[in-house]
């Protein structure tokens, strides 16, 4: 079990490697590079050719991956053109913001969804079961932004019953150790700021639980009737032992297989959704920031970024293939 | 006997081995068809698309007001500024946009640009999804030892689109290619193609295996012309149920898109998603603005969704009784 | 009084928006305690269906059972699914056809086991694991302290065979319902388990209700024998008489289909013609006709009654088969 971690963990560096130089020379081919972007359209071309030199992008290509993965290996990963901070000290600020949305939706996915996919399944054409398909269906297709509004216009705005905006009230001084703010209160003890932080978690939270909750729901259900009629659930039935035990023991048991797989896939899209709901309730976590450093060809943020993307796509996919193997015996790691 | 006549019962001979596979295949499909008809979301799905595609081709002959004109803002009814926007009435049945334009045209005429924007989308993504794809598949199946090379090349690069969130991918190509109709296109459609190449690859390495390309490969039949006529056809089966549901997601990609203000940044054509962004602004005074674009989305997402899951279903081995 | 009487059992099959089948109709048998009684017939002859009705494991929807099954006083048809819980298992022990779907991949063998003995015996931890590791050894397995460990995948298949049994005989039930416990396995192990059952059951007197579409598997072992076909009993004999004279020309059949090696040479086999699903309706007379080589016109007049003879010797035939060996 260790050496598979090992193993996987080193396969890592090959694959950032390899993604870093496609990455970098993919970006520096992009036409109208950040020089265009600083100074607008119409600057002069002197003015951009010593843009250019400041910034080292006069050299050849190679020269400047080769100070750029120098930069990186020890570990700085340049400064923000659009901010003119370092960057991995906009990613220490921001990251978490989206770690813990990220996380909380994950939290609500699978909290619900699992229940949910396991009683509609169990319901099979009830009205249970219709209701939490059709729900499924419904959370696919409904845009996550205007759910956003809407969840933010009836909760917060018209009963205000939770904060509209923000990750934190302004009025809490709140103590910052880790920067992440639940975190952060639970260890300073300071209560109420982590209350806090976690009213603000809630509804962008359920925004965007709504597409990785359908998608649960759906493959807990399907997988659920299948499991259901196998051999071993009947011997299970047989054997008189009692429903919470089958349910647990026998049913989900083997029916999470597919479940884990769908939540490793669903990394991509929880981020992808991040960025919209950010931008709806103006919770300040990494996709604003990353939006603008696109539009703005912040090659230094866009890296760093796409390469960070990549070691938590892996690292999920590892944690996937652990659970794995956890689940299922016949799943050797080696 | 002469090469020719060789060559010709050679074919014959594969066109038996061949044909067994394709008529069952025939029959598969009428009995997925079959299935697809009695199936009550299929029949709702393709109600509601009819409906869409029928309002996107002749809806814009229809219309009651010209959907570019600011009617509302020339006659004084419509002061955005002072938050005034009139909202339904008998001459303007879903009130004014904030920019004095009657809503209720634009709804009709939006139908076609969102419709446009997501068989486009699709399309490019299934193009060129399927090309990538169908090459991997195809040399990993038929290639041997260079196949599986160049198929691993192709599934390393597409897996690093998969790893990409889809929205940043596709924000990021719009970057590039400049605010246009067309970079939201192929942003949207870029999207889908790791999606597209993963199936059909899949697909085409499962059907190589199949009794009758290894009979069509002992006689000798070239690789690239098994590769396109018989693994090909073969596997399209499930792509084209991705495609029905790729279209459902580009619609609400585009939309997104227009969210972070990088839509088609001519707002004088209507479509649903830009109608739905450009409502934000007026969602105290008037949320009608945003909830017909959003429910005209939501509804053709739910058709898409219906017919493509149902089309799954109906081709699902498994499910066959 | 019998431990097991099931009286005029039916099971139909009722989907909503297809045509109602009818699996089991009207079957009745009785099991003594501590006796061998065998069920045979041909797939999809409605003895599974038997089984699993009596066990109360076949879907709640979509099916209705009708009829009696007494166990011990009890009839189990009637019995509110809590109390079914706490018989079965204990005193109602099953086996099922396919040792490895039948075991589940994800759970190790020595879970499988003790869990019926938290269950129904209350017992937990090291005594638990001891007393599985008994019950183990009790079914031939060798090593059984470090088989707990493992899973199904990494048993042979008489082994998984084995745990099952093991399993299921965990509380010492009353009755034990085997299904098709050998058709799964090589010719070799199926001697193995047929004699293992045999001594478990003659060694802890628990009733053994034998399922099988192999008349060669019971002939061995059973106090009596009741043969199935098309949800109904055609003939229902005790071993030994049945084995002297077979009246249904089915049962006839369900043996001329077994090679024997010690045949007359130039003997052949006398396979059945058709297959079960050429049935003629009950009610419109016997369902074997369509397929029955001793078939006169009486045959479709009407659903033949089960007729008595001395020996309680009973068969559902018009023309019946009078002698051996007539049927050639």
């Amino acid at each position: 079990m260790f050496r598979f971690i090992v193993r996987r963990l080193l396969q890592l560096i090959p694959t950032l490697f390899g993604l870093s130089l496609l990455l970098f020379v993919w970006l520096h081919r992009l036409p109208g590079g950040p020089e265009t972007a600083i100074l607008g359209e119409r600057s002069t071309p002197e003015l951009r050719a010593r843009i250019r030199e400041e910034m080292g992008l006069d050299q050849p290509i190679w020269v400047q991956y080769g100070r750029f993965m120098k930069r990186v290996l020890s570990g700085d990963l340049g400064t923000s053109i659009g901010t003119k901070r370092p960057v991995t000290t906009e990613f220490l600020e921001r990251f978490p913001g989206t770690v813990e949305l990220t996380i909380t939706a994950l939290i609500i996915a699978v909290g619900i969804g699992i229940p949910l996919g396991y009683i509609a399944a169990r319901r099979r054409g009830t009205w249970i079961d219709q209701l939490s398909v059709g729900g499924a269906l419904l959370g696919i297709c409904i845009p996550v932004f205007f759910l956003g509004y809407i969840v933010k216009e009836v909760l917060a705005v018209n009963f205000g019953w939770f904060p509209t905006t923000g990750r934190q009230d302004v009025t809490i001084d709140a103590t910052r150790v880790t920067g992440f703010f639940v975190l952060d209160g639970l260890l300073t003890r300071e209560w109420d700021a982590a209350a806090d932080a976690i009213m603000h978690l809630i509804l962008p939270g359920i925004v965007l639980a709504s597409i990785p909750l359908a998608s649960i729901v759906r493959i807990t259900r399907a997988s659920v009737l299948e499991v259901v009629q196998e051999d071993y659930v009947r011997t299970a039935e047989a054997k008189g032992l009692t429903e919470q035990t089958v349910r647990s023991r026998h049913i989900l048991r083997n029916a999470m297989l597919p479940v884990a797989t769908t939540i490793g896939l669903l990394t991509g899209s929880l981020l992808s959704g991040a960025v919209l709901t950010e931008t709806v309730f103006a919770f300040s976590g990494i996709g604003a920031f990353i939006v603008e450093a696109i539009d703005r060809r912040d090659y230094p943020v866009l890296m760093g970024f796409i390469m960070i993307v990549a070691v938590i796509y892996v690292l999920v996919n590892l944690l996937v293939d652990l659970s794995y193997s956890l689940i299922d015996p016949r799943v050797r790691v080696r | 006997m002469t090469l020719t006549g060789r060559k010709k019962e050679k074919i014959d001979r594969l066109g038996e081995l061949a044909g067994a596979p394709e008529e069952s295949g025939q029959s598969l499909l009428r009995e997925a068809f079959k299935r697809l008809r009695r199936n009550p979301a299929a029949i709702a799905g393709a109600i509601i698309l009819g409906l869409f595609v029928l309002i996107a081709l002749f809806g814009p002959f229809l219309v009651p007001h010209d959907p570019v004109e600011p009617i509302g803002v020339d006659n004084g009814e419509v002061r955005s500024g002072q938050g005034i926007i009139p909202g339904i009435s008998g001459e303007h049945w879903l009130g004014y946009d904030h920019q004095g334009r009657d809503e209720f045209s634009r709804m009709i005429v939006g139908a076609r640009q969102t419709l446009w924007v997501g068989v486009v989308a699709t399309f490019f993504g299934l193009a060129v999804g399927s090309l990538v794809g169908g090459l991997a598949g195809a040399s990993y199946g038929l290639g041997g030892k260079w196949g599986r090379r160049l198929d691993g090349f192709l599934m390393r690069t597409v897996d690093i689109l998969l790893a990409m969130p889809s929205l940043l991918l596709a924000v990021s190509i719009v970057a590039i290619l400049g605010r246009s109709l067309l970079s939201v296109m192929i942003a949207v459609g870029m999207v889908s193609v790791p999606v597209f190449a993963r199936l059909l690859r899949g697909s085409m390495i499962a059907q190589s295996s199949s009794d009758y390309v290894l009979a069509a490969t002992a006689l000798g039949v070239k690789r690239n012309k098994i590769a396109l006529s018989h693994l090909l056809p073969n596997s399209l089966a499930p792509v084209l149920v991705q495609a029905t549901l790729t279209l459902a997601t580009a619609i609400i990609e585009a939309a997104g898109l227009s969210f972070l203000g990088l839509g088609n940044p001519d707002s004088a054509a209507p479509e649903w998603g830009v109608m739905l962004a450009d409502a934000q602004g007026f969602l105290d005074v008037r949320p009608g603005l945003a909830i017909y674009p959003a429910v005209g989305i939501i509804i053709t997402a739910l058709g898409f969704t219906l017919l493509g899951e149902a089309m799954r279903e109906a081709l699902d081995p498994k499910l066959r009784k | 009084m019998a431990l097991l009487e099931v009286k005029d059992l039916s099971v139909v099959f009722a989907r909503k928006g297809e045509r109602e089948v009818r699996a089991v109709d009207g079957v009745s048998f009785d099991v003594d305690a501590g006796e061998v009684v065998g069920l045979v017939g041909e797939s999809g002859c409605g003895k599974s269906v038997t089984s699993l009705a009596i066990m109360g494991l076949l879907p709640k929807r979509g099916v209705r059972v009708s009829g009696q099954a007494t166990f011990d006083g009890m009839n189990l048809l009637q019995t509110d699914e809590r109390t079914l819980r706490d018989i079965r298992g204990r005193d109602v022990a099953m086996i099922f056809q396919d040792p490895l779907s039948s075991l589940n991949p994800v759970v190790p063998i020595g879970l499988q086991v003790t869990e019926v003995l938290t269950r129904h015996r209350g017992m937990k931890g090291e005594a638990a694991k001891k007393e599985a590791a008994h019950l183990l050894e009790r079914v031939g397995i060798p090593d059984p302290t470090r088989r707990l460990k493992e899973y199904p995948h990494q048993l042979s298949g008489g082994m998984r065979q084995r745990a099952l049994i093991a399993m299921a005989v965990a509380c010492a039930p009353r009755l034990l319902i085997a299904d098709e416990p050998t058709t799964a396995l090589d010719v070799t192990i199926q001697a193995q388990i047929l004699e293992l059952l045999k001594d478990l059951v003659r060694d802890s007197g628990t009733a053994l209700l034998m399922i099988t579409h192999d008349l060669g598997v019971v002939a061995g072992m059973c106090k009596s024998i009741n043969v199935l076909y098309a949800g109904r009993r055609v003939e229902s004999a005790p071993r030994r008489v049945l084995f002297a004279q077979r009246h249904h020309p089915y049962t006839v059949g369900l043996l001329g289909s077994i090679p024997r090696l010690d045949a007359p040479k130039g003997e052949k086999l006398r396979p059945i013609t058709g297959s079960v699903r050429d049935v003629l309706p009950w009610a419109e007379g016997c369902a074997f006709a369509p397929r029955c080589f001793n078939r006169v016109d009486r045959c479709v007049d009407g659903p033949p009654e089960l007729v008595w003879t001395a020996a309680q010797h009973g068969y559902r035939c018009v023309n019946p088969v009078m002698e051996a060996e007539t049927a050639k």
